[in-house]
């Protein structure tokens, strides 16, 4: 997919229509499986072919292997989970943070996978999914700890504001509490993995066009979009852990604004 | 050559746009196959991975605490062990102290014993060689004289040719002689030549 301009004599540049390929089976209905899906099924198995096999040889003496495992939860645990939640509240939602943080590097790192070339949360799909999960969990979690209105008193009035300025207020942060942190969510995540996306494969559709069907002198040009893929392919791997870390800590900021005591 | 194919590329991102969905809007089937996926990889998540680690985490967490406690333990012991070892040392030097200080004293008492032993015997050894020097000397000074007395008669008698056989008489010449004698104990040669003459005077 990225190299799709090779050939032909013209310069393709890659097009969002790559984030909505043919289907593969099941055309039409609402199980219609096409490449993007199957990168993502692909990304699901080996994440948990992987952290499956670490759990079931998990040691008291960790090996190199379970080492490495055991640092990425630890960073949740420690950088996002306790950091953000503090102690209790930070291993109570330790397993959501975890999960989300694993499923979405997992996905973003299928952008620069050989083959896969696409990351599983560049199309929305996925992380409305994981964002309305997010949703669901921080609004549960201010319910349970404040119940309905001591929650939406919490959320909704802000203290140490002029009562007449509510009338301004409230609907803003209802805006905020109740559509926009999970549209952000999702959106930043999507549009950072489509972006990154776009970038390499603009770097390398120009690296091809310029070698292989520029005149010459013009070819030159394509090892200077060469270098520049090369570069976006190590920022895009930092992007994906990026996107990972960032969606998993303000899941864990939203936990925390939703069942930390009134302020 | 350069210009009409990026034209023709802009066109196609543009036709593509028109064509296919909207970025924001999902589709159905990707709404589907997502969360099948978070629903799968939840349920793994939660039901096996996490716990199998949490546990083995616990379980590390125990075991270096009990290995913390026992070091702390063990560090006790040893400083109890080596203040006992501190005690019983400085009491084997004061022990050995004592027994060094009461060996020099029975010592002093030894040696001065000896010592007064060893003058008494000194003492006693000159006072009976002064004893046996005084009887010896008298048993010579007997013997001499009455060897003497013998030998001076014979020889008086030879040069004489008087028979002094008469004891009486020898015995009052050999006095004489002998008081003779005494008296110029001094002067040796003095002393010869009165005997001699006061023997001539006696023939």
């Amino acid at each position: 997919m990225l190299l799709a301009a090779e050939g032909d004599g013209e310069f393709h540049a890659p097009t969002v229509a790559d984030f909505f390929p043919p289907a593969i089976f099941f055309e039409g209905t609402p199980f219609e499986f096409n490449r993007v899906m199957l990168v993502r099924v692909i990304a699901a198995v080996v994440l948990l072919t992987v952290f499956v096999i670490a759990a079931r040889r998990a040691k008291l003496v960790p090996g190199r292997f379970q080492n490495a495992i055991e640092m990425i939860l630890d960073f949740v645990r420690n950088s996002i989970a306790v950091e953000v939640l503090g102690k209790e509240n930070g291993r109570k939602y330790f397993p959501l943070l975890a999960t989300i943080f694993c499923t979405v590097l997992v996905m973003n790192i299928t952008t620069v996978t050989p083959f896969l070339n696409i990351a599983g949360t560049s199309v929305i799909g996925l992380p409305i999914v994981l964002a309305l999960w997010t949703y669901v969990m921080y609004l549960g979690a201010g319910v349970k700890a404040h119940g309905v209105g001591g929650f939406l008193k919490n959320s909704l009035l802000p203290p140490g504001v002029p009562k007449a300025l509510y009338v301004l207020l409230v609907p803003i942060e209802a805006l905020q509490v109740f559509i926009l942190r999970p549209a952000t969510l999702a959106i930043r995540l999507m549009a950072n993995m489509v972006a990154g996306h776009l970038m390499l494969a603009i770097c390398f559709a120009a690296t091809s066009f310029f070698l292989f069907d520029a005149a010459g002198g013009m070819k030159l040009f394509g090892a200077g979009t060469f270098v520049a893929g090369f570069a976006f392919f190590f920022f895009e791997i930092f992007v994906a852990a990026l996107q990972a870390y960032v969606f998993a800590i303000l899941t864990a900021v939203y936990l925390n604004l939703s069942v930390e005591a009134e302020h | 050559m350069m210009i009409s194919p990026l034209n023709t590329s802009t066109a196609d991102v543009l036709a593509a746009e028109e064509t296919t969905a909207n970025l924001l809007l999902p589709h159905t089937y990707d709404l589907v196959w997502s969360l099948v996926i978070v629903v799968i990889v939840g349920l793994v998540f939660y039901r096996y991975v996490l716990p199998k680690f949490q546990a083995v985490l616990d379980e590390r967490t125990a075991k270096i605490e009990g290995g913390l406690a026992k070091a702390t333990e063990a560090q006790e012991e040893a400083a109890k062990a080596l203040e006992e070892y501190h005690r019983q040392l400085a009491e084997a030097r004061a022990d050995a102290a004592k027994t060094r200080e009461e060996a020099r004293a029975e010592g002093t008492v030894i040696v001065a014993e000896l010592r007064a032993k060893a003058q008494e015997e000194a003492s006693r050894i000159v006072e009976t060689a002064h004893r046996q020097i005084e009887a010896e000397r008298q048993t010579a000074a007997v013997s001499l004289r009455s060897e003497v007395g013998e030998l001076a008669t014979e020889l008086a008698s030879k040069i004489v040719g008087e028979s002094l056989q008469d004891a009486a008489r020898q015995s009052r010449v050999v006095d004489r002689f002998l008081d003779e004698l005494e008296a110029t104990q001094g002067d040796e040669s003095g002393a010869q030549a009165p005997a001699g003459s006061s023997v001539g005077k006696e023939g």
